[in-house]
């Protein structure tokens, strides 16, 4: 009769023994902030080419005409701001101002453009980011759902839903939105950050119905609020359904892992299985998503604040492509670049944090 | 009393199209404190006949029959209970130990949370615990090992561990689906030493399921022989695996490599190929592949019968003694 193979030494083999290395989370990080910086130059200097594009019209709208006539009196300018130096010198200026906080001057609202995108910027931020809160929350719990209840009603319902939220066009959810909102049931306020005549919480975090909170003015609060949802609802609903769509295909992969079948046959709870087992085994594709989403809303932004009169980052964005504004629209492109790169260092992190195997390579 | 007595166990998966039976009809019992090896081809219901036990079988599956664990039915006990008993009473190891860690939980965590759970231990007491199991199971520098994640470890190793995780709740019944075939030999052989000295040491019963009667021959000390989701022969280690009686057995030991007796007899493979669920051969299902078949075993669902020594679905009996 057969035995079992006689090198039988009941300790692990030498060969077996392959241990772990110490955990590089840090290098890891580090090495993405590395990223993070070198991208950010590049991005400067797609910005600084954009604003060395037009140079003849720094000359003209500096000047005057008579002025710009006289070869003598362009040298003059020329050499006051460098654009008579090389490239590569015009281009260290250029980041020194950068450094300096100096983006250069608005010619539409002839304030500093960091000043302006100071003004924008919060608007901007506090609609994305209750309109990414709210899609993540709702798009990862529909699609979580949706997967557990594959093939039954609620899966189909889910379905149908985000299929018509990625289909329909956001300008258009946005103008019914607005008439249904605003215009025929008068639920919501169509326009602005809050209503008419309304002075803002002393600034903060520039976020009002954060200020609000922190000034102790519920009211205001909920009236920021009230403004709020009608816009970020519309900015959100295309990623409710992207997302919803994404997290139940991620969990339908993970549902019949083993280790998922494992954790049932250790006697434990559903509730444990599904979040602890299941969604973060999916959190990875899910969190892919997210930065998407991110990226969306901010795309998105131009669109919504337009229609619903934000005063935000993509109104200021709107009306500097249009008239030509180019350190505004180089503000804008610097500010809208360095958010999508954080946007990707933070994803990249947070897959470290999630998956222990990415750490090493 | 038996620890485990199965009977008429019968399971049917929903495929697209129908119900489509995988086990068909399953007697078994298990004893204490023994190894009890299930035999049998890829394919032939192994698997999915363990997992009808701990209610893990897809949506929409149908089992019948009886499974009494520790005067327990098992089959059709709502999931709340079994929850009470999985991973604490009954536990399974199983066949993959790649895929079946989470890839993204320490294994300290995935050693302790059922211990806390099932024996309302304290985190403290269960780390302790698993320190213990990791310790049993020879991991080396076992305190360190808890804040390490799978991907850290050998394949060996994660089966290690994956035993640890079974063993934590201290079961009376371990399921270990074929534990070593994802394995190295060398460290298959560390696998089933392990298993061997665990249920010595705990007075531990063991389902071992393998393709591989080599395995089984060096530790079970009783055997059931699959073949399409039906027991075909059983009884003891020693007449089940030294004087086969049913062709099917014969078979699966002529294809096996024989140290001792490789000169005399060459590898045969057995013929054909199992049958796939739902095209199941009429009568005895094994008798398209066996040189021993007469014509009543195309028309006749030879019964498992006690004969002798052992039980035998096999009315040709062409090994009889
Ligand atoms: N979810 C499922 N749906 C339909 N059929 C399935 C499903 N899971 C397994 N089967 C089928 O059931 C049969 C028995 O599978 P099982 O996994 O029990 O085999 P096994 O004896 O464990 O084989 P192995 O040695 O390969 O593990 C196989 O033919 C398989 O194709
Ligand atoms: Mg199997």
């Amino acid at each position: 009769m057969t035995t079992v193979p006689t090198a039988i030494d009941e300790p692990p083999a030498a060969s077996e023994r392959r241990f772990w290395r110490p955990p590089g989370f840090v290098r890891f990080v580090l090495r993405r902030l590395a990223a993070l910086v070198l991208l950010t130059l590049g991005i400067t200097a797609v910005a600084f080419v954009l604003t060395q594009l037009v140079p003849s019209n720094a000359v003209a709208t500096n000047l005057g005409e008579q002025a710009a006539g006289d070869p003598a009196a362009v040298q003059a300018f020329k050499h006051h701001y460098g654009l008579d130096r090389p490239l590569p010198v015009r281009y260290a200026i250029y980041l020194d101002h950068l450094v300096h906080g100096d983006l250069g001057q608005s010619s539409l609202t002839h304030d500093a453009v960091t000043h302006d995108l100071g003004q924008f910027i919060p608007a901007t931020g506090e609609l994305a980011l209750y309109s990414v809160l709210f899609a993540a929350i709702v798009g990862i719990g529909f699609g979580t759902v949706a997967a557990l209840r594959r093939n039954r009603p609620t899966d189909h319902l889910l379905r149908v839903a985000s299929l018509a939220g990625i289909s329909m066009p956001t300008f258009w959810i946005a103008l019914v939105a607005l008439y249904v909102g605003f215009f025929k049931l008068g639920w919501f306020p169509g326009a602005e950050r809050l209503d008419p005549g309304v002075s803002p919480p002393p600034s903060v975090t520039g976020l009002y119905t954060i200020d609000a909170l922190i000034a102790g003015k519920f009211s205001l609060f909920v009236q920021a609020l009230h403004h709020l949802i009608l816009p970020a609802l519309v900015l959100a609903a295309f990623n409710v359904s992207l997302l919803t769509r994404f997290t139940r295909s991620a969990v339908l992969e993970v549902i019949g892992n083993d280790y998922v079948r494992a954790a049932r046959a250790k006697g434990l709870p559903e509730r444990v299985v599904v979040v602890r087992y299941i969604l973060r085994a999916a959190l990875p594709s899910v969190i892919t998503v997210l930065g998407l989403v991110f990226a969306n809303v901010l795309t998105g932004a131009v669109l919504v604040e337009k229609i619903f009169s934000w005063p935000g980052i993509g109104q200021y964005a709107y009306e500097a492509a249009v008239n030509l504004d180019v350190p505004a629209i180089a503000g804008v492109s610097i500010f809208v670049a360095v958010v999508y790169v954080t946007i990707n260092f933070i994803v990249d992190v947070l897959y470290g944090v999630i998956d222990p195997r990415i750490r090493i390579t | 009393m038996s620890v485990l007595a199965v009977e008429s166990l019968r399971v049917k998966l929903p495929i697209p199209g129908g119900d489509v039976t995988i086990v068909d009809g399953v007697d078994y019992d298990v004893q204490p404190g023994e190894v009890f090896g299930i035999a049998g081809e890829s394919g032939s219901g192994k698997t999915i006949s363990m997992l009808a036990l701990l209610g893990l079988l897809p949506e929409h599956s149908t089992v019948e029959g009886t499974a009494l664990f520790a005067g327990k039915e098992l089959i059709g006990m709502p999931r709340r209970e079994l929850r009470d008993i999985a991973g604490r009473d009954l536990a399974m190891v199983f066949q993959d130990p790649f895929t079946s860690l989470h890839p993204m939980l320490t294994v300290g965590r995935q050693l302790s949370e059922h211990v806390r759970r099932h024996l309302h231990l304290d985190r403290h007491a269960a780390e302790e615990r698993a320190v213990e199991l990791l310790e049993d199971v020879r991991i080396p520098d076992p305190r360190a090992a808890l804040r390490a994640y799978p991907h850290h470890f050998s394949g060996g190793m994660r089966q290690r561990i994956a035993i640890a995780i079974a063993l934590a709740c201290r079961p009376k019944l371990l399921i270990a689906d074929e534990p070593t075939t994802a394995l190295d030999v060398t460290v298959q052989a560390g696998i089933l030493r392990l298993l061997d000295r665990l249920r010595r040491e705990q007075d531990l019963a063991v389902i071992l399921i393998t393709h591989d009667l080599g395995v089984l021959s060096s530790i079970a000390d009783r055997v059931s022989v699959f073949y399409a989701g039906r027991v075909v022969e059983s009884g003891a280690r020693g007449d089940v695996l030294q004087h086969p009686r049913h062709p099917y057995t014969r078979a699966l030991l002529d294809a096996l490599p024989h140290p001792e007796a490789a000169k005399e007899r060459p590898l045969v493979a057995i013929g054909g190929s199992p049958p796939t669920p739902g095209h199941i051969p009429s009568g005895c299902s094994f008798h398209t592949r066996c040189t021993h078949a007469v014509d009543s075993c195309r028309v006749d669902v030879p019964e498992l019968r006690a004969v002798s020594d052992r039980r035998l679905a096999c009315p040709v009996d062409p090994f009889s003694a």
